[in-house]
């Protein structure tokens, strides 16, 4: 097991040198000067010459990707053009935010949607079922924004039950920090969920056919018994890959729905900086997502060895 | 029963005691993230919200944008009008109880001057040199004479900052700015909140009526009249025009609106690069003739509810510069086409560049269905604003949508966009004689004469129309019934001193 986590330890460095010549270079593309979008109404010309020398700009493509490179291989992820704060700093700023709304929606997609599939499957064509796919279909189509303003204007501004918008760090007002991150990590989870329902359904369905459940049934074992420990059990593999999939997706901060309910994690954080051509920023958040999601990955892989033991042999 | 009374009273005295102890916190819901949060570095409109109550400057507008005293108690200027003396308040502390002083004012005019990262160099452009020539009195001497240079202290250039905490700091100052205004730097958290608190030592601490100030970045205008109506904000700033009247039909907030100094324009490109060679560009009387098949009231009441000015000069028609002579001009189709056959058009393909935003494009489709009936085929390019941007810079459009937020000073509003060698001339339009006026108007202490050369500068920029104006940006507020003493300001910014919060 160690050997094949430094191994596919080996491989994300290649996946990473990849992913940072991406991030640059699309960067690069993109119109607009990074510069000039800062100044918004100041532009004196001189003082933009002086800052694209501070900044480097003037130099070859070629030497800032290798200067952004090096600075990382150091810690060194840059500092913010529109803020002047170190990249890193921002970083750790967010990632806390990120993880907790992650997290929520997280474990509102699993509440949901795995009982939801296991049901679908048990009572395969008959209502449950349908009720439960109608459900899953609506939550994959149904857009995040819309969905979101409509919660806002229902929980927040007719009740009164919810904040409209914002965070509050779960280390300052733990209570008031759970209070604003239900209605986005509840929109973030309608998607998330209507998946792993599908997903818990078929892999369901896909075990509750195959012999060795006949001979369960035929031993006289509970209904209860039989879909919990045998059905779910052997079910669960492809929900674990899903799962830490979408997880990882989450990862990389969910832009709508933070841009929505004003939450400062890493998607309102990108897509400012792209406004902004913050470039250090951008680069900054692709290179954590990407280490994030092949962390997921494999973590992923490993679970999935943990459950099949005839996984372990191949190891 | 004594004792009952005794402990009542107790009760009520403590209550009472301890009303004024209750902490008052203003929520204010700001459009975007600040920048820097360094007067010298400071670029965005929302940065300058927040400095309007953390750093006092040298002096202040009032609701008529009459130049007031705040740090300066009082200035004149020399008989050439190349020296400026200012006599600073007594007694002023510094956020980190430091003093403020007639060396700490040089040593902020200094550092905005000469700082790398200072975006402070071309509003002082004209100071020659600052010096104390007493404990309480500077004295700025200028290259040439520039009246506008008070109306440059109004504003972050004539805040001062803390010297010893701009020294330790130095370009990042703003990780935790010291100034001298009626709010201190708590903390801030990028994209979420910056937080202020009441500085117990201001200079004119009676009228502090709140103890905490929290600005909340809330991009999304749905999203902040929601918090607003929730009671999660108590004032949001720049609502809508298509929310005004639910603010308005709201029982528990208060609508409030003023026109700003800025203007909306469409920028003609005339001269900047090979696309000049565009007939726009080339005849002035397609631009007459474009401007006059806008109905710029209709535009009003369309996209902004009514709540904008229509205009037709850098200056909205609210301020004592405008230039009565030259009205508004109603739509004429007639005179429009007139004008297109002389020049030796019937129809004129043109493109016209416009930041994606909802607004922008809902106006610039109403711009392109007027100026069709005069036979203008307007395509038109939505255009991610940073990109916009430099493509305007650089001269790669035909006509362009453009905003300014409006400086107090009238040469704010014109000197860089149409001087020849102005910063912010993005059209290359160029005219000695404009020059002449603009220079002139700037260097004259008499606002007589300076009313006439830009009435003067005017009266040719209306008729060569570089630049095509069509209106005045409201600042429109949202405000919670609880909170007391809040007015608009004329220049967009959110002054508390007075504010209350029941």
């Amino acid at each position: 097991m160690p050997v094949y986590i430094g191994k596919r330890l080996l491989v994300a460095i290649p996946t990473l040198l990849i992913i940072s010549i991406f991030v640059f270079s699309l960067q690069k593309l993109l119109p607009g000067d990074p510069i000039l979008a800062m100044a918004g109404e100041e532009r004196d010309p001189a003082v933009l010459a002086l800052l694209r020398e501070k900044y480097h700009f003037n130099d070859p493509v070629i030497i800032q990707y290798f200067r952004w490179l090096g600075g990382m291989l150091t810690g060194d992820f840059g500092i913010s053009l529109r803020t002047n704060q170190p990249v890193l700093e921002l970083i750790g700023q967010k990632l806390p935010v990120t993880i907790q709304l992650a997290v929520m929606a997280m474990i509102f997609a699993l509440l949901i949607g795995i009982p939801a599939g296991i049901l679908a499957a048990v009572y395969k064509n008959r209502a449950i079922d349908y009720i439960a796919n109608i459900f899953a279909l609506s939550g994959l189509s149904v857009p995040n924004f819309w969905l979101g303003i409509m919660l806002i204007l229902l929980v927040s501004v007719h009740l009164g039950w919810l904040p409209a918008s914002g965070y509050e760090s779960i280390f300052v007002d733990p209570v008031r920090s759970i209070k604003t991150m239900i209605m986005p990590a509840f929109v973030l989870s309608t998607a998330l969920a209507a998946q792993l329902m599908r997903h818990t359904r078929s892999a369901m369905l896909g075990v509750l056919s195959s012999d060795y459940i006949r001979t369960a049934r035929a031993k006289g074992l509970s209904p209860r018994e039989i879909i919990l420990s045998h059905t779910f059990r052997n079910a669960l593999l492809p929900i674990i890959t899903l799962s830490a999939l979408l997880f990882g997706e989450l990862l990389a901060g969910a832009v709508l729905t933070e841009q929505i309910f004003t939450i400062p994690g890493f998607g309102k954080m990108t897509v400012d900086a792209v406004f902004t051509r913050d470039y250090a920023v951008v680069q900054g958040i692709v290179m954590c997502t990407a280490i994030g999601f092949i962390l997921m990955n494999l973590i992923a892989d490993v679970l999935y060895a943990a459950l099949n033991p005839r996984l372990r042999a191949t190891l | 029963m004594k004792k009952f009374a005794t402990l009542t009273s107790a009760l009520l005295a403590g209550a009472f005691l301890a009303f004024p102890a209750m902490s008052a916190e203003l929520r204010i819901g700001i459009n975007d993230d600040a920048d820097v949060l360094d007067p010298a570095q400071s670029r965005s409109f929302v940065g300058r919200l927040v400095y309007t109550s953390m750093c006092d400057k040298l002096v202040d507008i009032d609701q008529n944008m009459k130049i007031v005293p705040q740090l300066a108690t009082e200035w004149a200027w020399s008989e050439d009008g190349k020296a400026l003396t200012m006599k600073i308040r007594d007694g002023v502390k510094f956020h980190d109880g430091e003093v403020l002083d007639a060396a700490a004012v040089v040593a902020t005019i200094e550092r905005n001057m000469t700082m790398t990262e200072s975006r402070r160099k071309s509003e002082l452009s004209s100071v020659e040199k600052v010096e104390a020539t007493g404990p309480l009195e500077v004295k700025f001497t200028l290259k040439t004479a520039d009246v506008t240079l008070l109306a440059q202290l109004t504003d972050r250039a004539g805040m001062i900052v803390g010297p010893k905490a701009a020294k330790e700091l130095g370009a990042n100052f703003g990780s935790n700015p010291v100034c001298a205004g009626p709010f201190k730097f708590v903390e801030r958290i990028q994209q979420d909140r910056i937080v202020l608190e009441k500085f117990a030592d201001y200079w004119d601490k009676d009228r502090i009526l709140v103890d905490k100030v929290t600005f909340l970045p809330i991009p999304d205008t749905t999203v902040k009249l929601a918090n607003l109506r929730s009671g999660d904000l108590d004032i949001a700033e720049r609502i809508a025009a298509s929310d005004a009247q639910s603010v308005k039909d709201d029982p528990n907030l208060t609508y409030a609106d003023v026109i700003g100094p800025g203007n909306m324009g469409i920028y003609v490109n005339v001269g900047n690069g090979a696309r000049a060679d565009n007939p726009m560009g080339k005849d002035k009387r397609l631009r007459q003739a474009f401007s006059l098949s806008i109905d710029r009231e209709a535009l009003g009441q369309i996209v902004f509810e009514g709540t904008s000015l229509p205009g037709n000069q850098p200056i909205p028609s609210t301020s004592p510069w405008y230039n009565k002579d030259l009205p508004v001009p109603t739509r004429d189709i007639e005179k429009a086409k007139q004008l297109m056959k002389e020049a030796g058009f019937e129809t004129v393909d043109i493109e016209m560049q416009h930041a994606n935003n909802t607004l922008q494009t809902q106006a610039m489709q109403v711009i392109q269905s007027m100026v069709a009936e005069a036979g203008f085929n307007v395509s038109l390019k939505a255009t991610e604003f940073a990109t916009l941007l430099s493509e305007q810079t650089a001269g790669n459009y035909q006509m362009s949508r453009s905003d300014w937020s409006g400086r107090i000073d009238p040469d704010g509003n014109i000197h860089q966009f149409v001087t020849c060698k102005g910063g912010l001339n993005d059209v290359k339009y160029c005219n000695p004689e404009v020059d002449k006026l603009l220079d002139e108007a700037r260097a004259s202490q008499d606002d007589a004469v300076r009313k006439e050369k830009y009435d003067a500068a005017n009266v040719i920029l209306n008729d060569e129309l570089p630049i095509i104006y069509i209106g005045h940006q409201p600042y429109a507020y949202g405000v919670s019934k609880k909170v007391e003493g809040f007015q608009p300001s004329p220049d967009g910014m959110i002054r508390l001193l007075g504010v209350s919060k029941k």
